[in-house]
């Protein structure tokens, strides 16, 4: 019987991506989760380099990195598919996973932790990232086509994190100028397997209020 | 070789565009070259990759595909029935590949980078210090993925060595510049032998830009594209 672990915490987004592509696959696991300020000599010795979460243990070998966890998934378990076989779909999906990393997390953390002026220069980045994202879901029910995939997983904290981000007073995308990346969200959050693995929502948001407070506070020192 | 209708839109000095052109000479890809001015891109870049507008842009039968590394990987899927593997079979060790190839692009290139600019000899020194404990660790991973072969990939050049390996150039360069050596015999003996190696290769030789011509450009640091 093949040994799955997953040290997780129980808010990381990035931890939820590894989550959902299990679930989706009907991989069993056991979640490890663990306190970030005080790391576990586990995490320390399966991620020397980052000691950072996600980490997947299979068989007693570990995987940093939740894109890299989620294409070792892929190619471990082969139900629920969750990259295209096309190479050039395939590639494209890649494209928009690292786009999520690279461009749409900064800014909006960039809207998340400011206020003012700061915050409205970090709109306009979040505005344009979403108009990308509109464009690409032209067609198309999830990114990933008619089911979710890969691309999906990678960009699904949006949807579970815009909705706190509401509720402490950001409100980071209207629904009347990105029809499809709002309607895209509803959907997603919908599907069963991504619906029961969702943090906590009072949790979360009471942690989110905290840390936009934080930053506010030393960035506006009394 | 294998015709096809391939584009590769990229600026000669990019470690980036290198990567798109190794992995097409190992599957023996016939392509057009089209070299950008970045002070002026052209109609075909920008709508080839209107959210970044960088290159390289490698365009199949008219679709593009951006990121050098998802290119690398593109290739390897869309050509895979002709010449080796550039990425390895067992998904462990592909993991492991993607995995440091993520931290050359964040680790190697900040630190790379951050020699270039930094301002004043403690801070150089600083910088160079935390370039060589990146070093170490690469090395590391080295001796781990390699297995005692002459590269990462094992007996031939794979995703990883294209991943590190396309920034040798300007490796040269940032050594050249600041009078210091940093792939060294005794710190870093396997990666020192790897570098060698590599650029020797026949998948790299001619795609790799000379490190004069790179010392030229007045920069210690690889461009962004």
């Amino acid at each position: 019987m093949a040994e799955v672990k997953l040290l997780k915490t129980w808010s990381s987004h990035f931890a939820l991506r590894v989550v959902w592509a299990l679930k989706l696959k009907g991989v069993q696991f056991d979640s490890i989760e663990e306190d970030l300020s005080n790391k576990s000599p586990l995490l320390l010795q399966h991620n020397p380099v980052y000691k950072k979460i996600p980490v997947l243990v299979h068989n007693g070998r570990a995987i940093s990195e939740s894109l890299v966890i989620l294409e070792y998934i892929d190619e471990t378990w082969k139900q629920y598919p969750l990259l295209p076989d096309d190479p050039y779909e395939s590639a494209r999906a890649r494209f928009w996973a690292k786009f999520s990393d690279d461009k749409v997390f900064p800014s909006i953390w960039g809207v998340f932790i400011k206020q003012g002026k700061e915050q409205e220069e970090a709109f306009a980045q979040v505005f344009e990232n979403f108009s990308f994202l509109e464009e690409e879901l032209k067609g198309k029910k999830f990114f990933g086509g008619e089911k979710i995939g890969y691309a999906d997983l990678a960009l699904g904290w949006i949807a579970e994190r815009v909705f706190e981000l509401e509720e402490i007073g950001v409100k980071v995308i209207e629904k009347e100028k990105f029809p499809l990346v709002s309607a895209w969200m509803q959907e997603f959050l919908k599907v069963p397997v991504i619906k029961e693995s969702l943090p906590p929502h009072e949790k979360l948001v009471t942690k989110m209020r905290g840390i936009r407070e934080k930053y506010l506070g030393a960035a506006h020192p009394e | 070789m294998v015709k096809s209708d391939v584009k590769v839109l990229g600026f000669w000095p990019s470690p980036f565009l290198m990567r798109a052109r190794i992995a097409l000479k190992i599957k023996s890809v016939e392509y057009e070259f089209l070299e950008e001015n970045l002070g002026s891109k052209s109609e075909l870049l920008l709508k080839s990759n209107p959210v970044h507008k960088k290159i390289p842009v490698l365009i199949h039968n008219d679709k593009p595909v951006c990121e050098s590394l998802i290119i690398v990987e593109y290739v390897d899927e869309a050509w895979s029935s002709s010449g080796p593997s550039i990425l390895p079979s067992d998904p462990y060790d592909r993991a492991v590949a993607r995995f440091w190839a993520a931290y050359v692009d964040e680790k190697w290139f900040s630190a790379l980078r951050d020699i270039g600019s930094a301002n004043g000899a403690e801070a150089k020194k600083a910088a160079i210090e935390q370039l060589i404990e990146v070093l170490v660790l690469l090395e590391d991973a080295f001796v781990k993925c390699s297995k005692g072969k002459a590269f990462f990939g094992g007996n031939q050049i794979g995703f990883l060595d294209i991943a590190f390996g396309s920034y040798l150039g300007w490796l040269r360069v940032t050594e050249k510049m600041n009078e210091v050596k940093l792939l060294d015999e005794v710190k870093t003996p396997g990666l020192f032998k790897w570098a060698e190696r590599f650029c020797a290769d026949a998948a790299v030789k001619d795609v790799m830009p000379e490190t004069d011509k790179l010392a030229e450009l007045k920069a210690s640091a690889p461009p962004s594209s």
